[in-house]
Formats: structure tokens, C-alpha cells, sequence
């Protein structure tokens, strides 16, 4: 081995910021189109014409669908770090420092605790981003918490999931994230308060295959793959090419497994419409109107909590 | 015919020769033969205690795998008398890679739900290999709603690699087949126990093994994903299936310490496989005392404690 591939190299790419900068030409994964980046980013990281849509940071996300763009953060419990110690080509610790450098998130899951149009709502919002937006235990434990936020707060909850499954660098303890957050899901139901799923590019293995799956009303964005094993391996094991569209959102839908393919734009209306409802409380005109509308100058935060 | 895994290969050629020695003496020729076949089993089962005293994970992970290992319908037949065997989803379709009913253990109800790998070529087919499709969890949580409205206990056994990847499997919502049975189980007014026979592969497994006490044979596996899968995934490399199973910590020791599992069931020397009978007879008196200590638990007490149990897992002390 050449000597000058052991070195360690300076750990300066932690401070970097990746985010893509402003003047980037992005190419559409799905058209191959090319498109100006800040437009993508204004349309809700939903690329005008082909409308694939992109993946979505967590505060991003929060930004969208909160009144006035603002909302409390929850902070996430803590966790034994790396309970394993594992390592397989690098450290865990080492991917989870990156990880955090990266996305300036302490682990895959973000929540929120504000208003939409009115009405509180707690949000969880899964980052794929880091660590490809695996459930292991932060991430487990702030499911829980934001579940049990809500029945505290007596509000609905609303899940924007996106997760390549569960965290292998934690073992057996990521796979308990599985019925632990679905106790939290039926304490969340035995409170009666919705929960609402929205399911997002993409969504596959334990994440899927347990609270993602739990919702009293599931959305997925158009296009999201959503499974429980990932197409590689489904095509290892039966040694066939998948069929056209397999495992896509409208896939899904066709099957009964979700309510709605609902575009990025309508997304917050809808949300806003569905949680109105199901806790009846009064509709608003706000939940009507256009997304893009500066929905919260119609409808001041303060004084719809109080209708609840 | 005794089938040998690769690291037991010391013990393989010994017994080998004590067979040899058998059929010679059989012939009638040589006196001192008994002696040297005594001497010789003598070593063939301290080299196989030498070697399963210290089990790697990876060898552990082929032992549970053991194509003799006891599974399921053996423990149903030997463990449970009047057993009535139950089939269908009644939404789908029958999958016989999970299998359950009601019978009775120790003379009292009980309702049963376990992987079947089968044990011959044909039944392996006919329950395949254990690995399940979504109808199979979605009988489970049939059965375990059963159980629960006549506050009949629920036993499982778990032993799969994990449920099917299939197209048929994914069409009809194999993750919220298995989100749905894990809630069933932890929705039960009864208590149940699970015994992870032989593999507990991820998600497949925990379907049906969110319990109230969860028991573990000494050589059985417990994981999130299978050594191959995590090594295919994290090293890009299937070979490393090895390293990936001790890193991973499925073994039932480990499992004990992240406090994961409640109890580890000891096997008979050399695995369960070399004596059926006594393994059965060892999960027969574990389950036994895993639900009398159950037994004086109301309804909402054994949610509790259900509950209470699977929240603390991994939990930073307050």
C-alpha cells in the first residue's frame, strides 16, 4: 500500500457546509432537464415541469407547512451514544460526527411544536440526509417524543417520514425502535388525536414497517418510493426485473396502502384541511386557499388556539 | 445421518471413527476395541464441549441455522397437547411460513404462533423457509385478537431469517402487515412470551415477539438485519459476514446485557440439534415459569408491563 493513502487527512471537511450553492445548475434525476437551483429551491424543492420531487431538509420542511414560518423547537432526548461500539469500514462515531457536521442536526429526526393555520399541531420531520434518515435510537426516542408531545398538548401529530430503514450501526437496538414507537402511536390513539403520515421519498424498511404504517390518514408525495424491502433486494432474491412504477406512490395507493398522492404544493392545505376535521375545529378559509398565499396574514396564529 | 457444520470438523472425524470401531466390533474380531471406542468418545465430546463452550457469533449464527435444529411444529408437537392448528388471513390467503393455533400447555389454553422453516426439502417449500408474507402476520394478529377476547395467553416462536422480499409480498403491504401484528402484540390484555428458537431476522421477527417476557435458546441469533445482509450493505462485501456478526452483537449474551431479552435458555452440549428432546424439554420449563410469573397480572397491568418493558430498553437512566 503507498504510504501517502494512510494519511490522516485534516478533519476541516466537518466545518464545510455542503450546502449547494445558489448559482448551481441542478439536472432533473427524472428528466434529465437542467434547472436553476434557487428556482427549485423557491418551488419547494419540487423541479418546475417534469414536478419530480426532490428530497426535503428537515427545516426546510418545518418552514413549510408552520404559520409564519416559526414554530418551537422540541428538543430530542438523549441517547447512548453508539451502545455497539461499532465499526465496519469506519467508525459509527466517526459517520455520526460527519453526519452531524453535515446536516447541523443532532440525529435523523427534527420536531416541531407550532401552528398550522391555527392550530397546533406537533411535527416530526425525518431528515434523509443524515445517515440516509435511519431509525435507531435518537431517532426512536424522538418519535416518542413528539407522539407524547402531542398527547400532552393535546394536538394532532403529523409525521414527514423518510427513512432507508433502521440504523445497523446500532443492532438489535434499532430494531426495538419498532415497538417502542408504536407504543407511543397507541397512546397517541388512545388519546384520540390524529396522526397523519406523510410519506416521502423515500420510505422503506423499519420505519415502514412500523410507525410510518400506523397512520390514521397516510399521504405520499407523488413519486416517493414506499416499501418494506428495498428493489435491490427484492430483485436479488426472485432473480426478475420489477415491474414499471413498482413501489412509487401511486403504486401504493392503487394497493390500498395509502389515502392520497397529494403534489408538495397542496401539501399544507390538505394537512390543514384533514387535521381541522378530524378534531373539529371550525374551517378556515386559509385552508382553501392557494399554496404560496401568505396563508398566516389571513388568519392571525393567536387566536385560533383558542377555539380548541 | 448426522450433518456437520464446518468448524465442527475435530469432532466429525472422531465420531467417524468411533463408528468405524462399532461396525468392526460388530464383526466380532477385536477385544479391546470397547476401550478404545470409550476413549475416543470420551475426547469426541470434550473437543465438542471445548467448541461450544466459546462459540463465535458467526458460528452461533450456523448452529441456529442447523438444518437438524428443532423447530416450531416440533416444540407445538411435543409441548402442547389438543393442538388445533388454524389457517388463513381471512382477508387473503393462507401462508404457512407462520403457523399457529390453540391447544393446551401444562393442561390450560393456550394460543400458539410461530415461523415454520420446515425440515424437509418439500416442507421447507411448503412453508418457505420461514419467511413470511403479509397474510401470515396478518393471521397472527387474527389469532392473537382471538386469544385476547377469550383472555386466552399467547406463546411464540420465533425462527425466521426474516419475512419474504417478493413482489406478492410488497403488492399486498408486507410493512404494515408487520407494524400492524407488532401493535397486536403489544395491544394484548394476556400475556404473552416469546422464544427466539433458533433466528430472529428483524423485522420478521419482532412481528410477533414484542412480549411480555422474551426468552432466547443459548445458540440462537437475535438481529436487525442477517450478518450477509449487514455485510453487503455496510463492507460492500459478502464475505465479511463473519466480522458483521460480532459486530452486530446478536448473540443471546449480548442481547441479555442490552437487557433485550429476558432470559437465555442453556442447550444441550453441542446444540440443540444433538438432542432435540432435551432442548424441547428446557423451552417447556422456561415458558412454564415465564408466565406464572405473569400470572397474577390484570389486563391493564400486563399492557403496562409490556409497555414499561420495551420504553426502558436503551434508556438512559433518569
Amino acid at each position: 500500500m503507498n504510504w501517502i493513502s494512510n494519511v490522516v487527512r485534516p478533519k476541516i471537511r466537518g466545518f464545510l457546509r455542503r450546502d449547494v450553492p445558489e448559482n448551481l445548475w441542478i439536472k432533473c434525476p427524472d428528466t434529465g432537464q437542467l434547472v436553476f437551483y434557487k428556482d427549485v429551491e423557491a418551488n419547494q424543492f419540487v423541479i418546475p415541469v417534469s414536478n419530480y420531487h426532490m428530497r426535503m431538509g428537515a427545516t426546510a420542511r418545518l418552514k413549510s407547512v408552520f404559520d409564519g414560518e416559526t414554530w418551537l423547537d422540541i428538543a430530542l432526548p438523549d441517547v447512548p451514544s453508539d451502545p455497539l461500539k461499532f465499526r465496519d469500514e469506519r467508525r459509527y462515531a466517526d459517520r455520526l460526527r460527519d453526519a452531524r457536521a453535515k446536516t447541523g442536526l443532532k440525529d435523523a429526526v427534527k420536531l416541531g411544536l407550532g401552528k398550522l393555520d391555527g392550530l397546533p399541531v406537533v411535527i416530526a420531520v425525518q431528515d434523509f440526509d443524515f445517515m440516509g434518515g435511519s431509525l435507531g435510537m435518537a431517532a426512536g426516542e424522538a418519535i416518542i417524543k413528539g407522539l407524547e408531545t402531542a398527547v400532552q398538548k393535546s394536538t394532532p401529530f403529523i409525521l414527514f417520514a423518510a427513512s432507508g430503514g433502521a440504523r445497523m450501526q446500532e443492532g438489535i437496538l434499532s430494531l426495538m425502535q419498532m415497538p417502542r414507537t408504536t407504543i407511543a402511536v397507541q397512546n397517541l390513539r388512545a388519546a384520540r388525536k390524529p396522526y397523519i403520515v406523510v410519506l416521502t421519498n423515500p420510505t422503506t424498511g423499519g420505519v415502514t414497517a412500523s410507525y410510518a404504517m400506523l397512520g390514521d390518514i397516510h399521504i405520499a408525495e407523488p413519486g416517493a418510493l414506499i416499501g418494506f424491502a428495498g428493489p435491490r433486494v427484492i430483485e436479488q432474491t426472485i432473480r426478475e426485473k420489477l415491474p414499471e412504477g413498482f413501489q412509487k406512490a401511486e403504486y401504493l395507493k392503487e394497493h390500498g396502502m395509502v389515502d392520497m398522492v397529494v403534489h408538495r404544493h397542496n401539501l399544507r392545505a390538505t394537512l390543514s384541511r384533514l387535521c381541522r376535521i378530524l378534531t373539529k375545529a371550525p374551517g378556515t378559509p386559509a385552508a382553501t386557499i392557494e399554496p404560496g398565499d401568505k396563508v398566516t396574514a389571513l388568519e392571525p396564529a393567536g387566536d385560533r388556539a383558542s377555539t380548541l | 445421518m448426522r450433518s456437520y457444520l464446518d468448524f465442527e470438523k475435530p469432532v466429525a472425524e472422531l465420531e467417524a471413527k468411533v463408528e468405524e470401531l462399532r461396525a468392526l466390533q460388530e464383526t466380532g474380531n477385536a477385544l479391546a476395541i470397547g476401550e478404545e471406542i470409550a476413549r475416543l468418545e470420551a475426547k469426541a465430546t470434550a473437543a465438542l464441549d471445548e467448541l461450544y463452550a466459546e462459540l463465535t457469533p458467526w458460528q452461533k449464527t450456523q448452529v441456529a441455522r442447523h438444518p437438524q435444529r428443532p423447530h416450531c411444529l416440533d416444540y407445538v408437537s411435543a409441548l402442547i397437547t389438543d393442538f388445533a392448528p388454524l389457517a388463513g388471513d381471512r382477508k387473503f390467503g393462507e401462508d404457512s411460513a407462520i403457523v399457529g393455533g390453540f391447544g393446551r400447555f401444562e393442561g390450560e389454553s393456550i394460543c400458539v404462533i410461530g415461523h415454520e422453516k420446515g425440515s424437509t426439502t418439500e416442507d421447507r417449500i411448503r412453508h418457505n423457509f420461514g419467511m413470511a408474507r403479509p397474510e401470515g402476520y396478518r393471521k397472527a394478529v387474527r389469532l392473537m385478537e382471538m386469544a385476547d377476547r377469550f383472555e386466552i395467553p399467547v406463546l411464540a416462536l420465533v425462527d425466521t431469517a426474516g419475512a419474504y422480499p417478493g413482489i406478492d409480498a410488497e403488492e399486498r403491504g408486507q410493512a404494515e402487515a408487520i407494524a400492524r401484528s407488532t401493535e397486536a402484540c403489544l395491544a394484548l390484555g394476556v400475556p404473552n412470551v416469546a422464544v427466539i428458537l433458533g433466528e430472529g431476522g428483524s423485522g420478521g421477527a419482532i412481528a410477533i415477539a414484542a412480549a411480555n417476557r422474551v426468552l432466547m435458546l443459548e445458540h440462537a441469533v437475535y438481529s436487525v438485519i442477517s450478518p450477509e445482509g449487514a455485510a453487503s450493505i455496510l463492507w460492500r462485501d459478502t464475505a465479511k459476514a463473519q466480522e458483521a456478526a460480532t459486530s452486530m452483537r446478536i448473540t443471546a449474551d449480548d442481547l441479555m446485557r442490552f437487557a433485550v431479552i429476558d432470559e437465555i435458555i442453556r442447550e444441550p452440549k453441542g446444540g440443540a440439534h444433538r438432542d432435540p428432546g432435551a432442548a424441547i424439554r428446557a423451552v417447556g420449563e422456561a415458558v412454564a415459569a415465564a408466565f406464572q410469573s405473569l400470572r397474577h397480572m390484570d389486563r391493564d397491568a400486563i399492557r403496562a408491563h409490556r409497555q414499561d418493558k420495551f420504553l426502558a430498553i436503551g434508556r438512559i437512566a433518569a
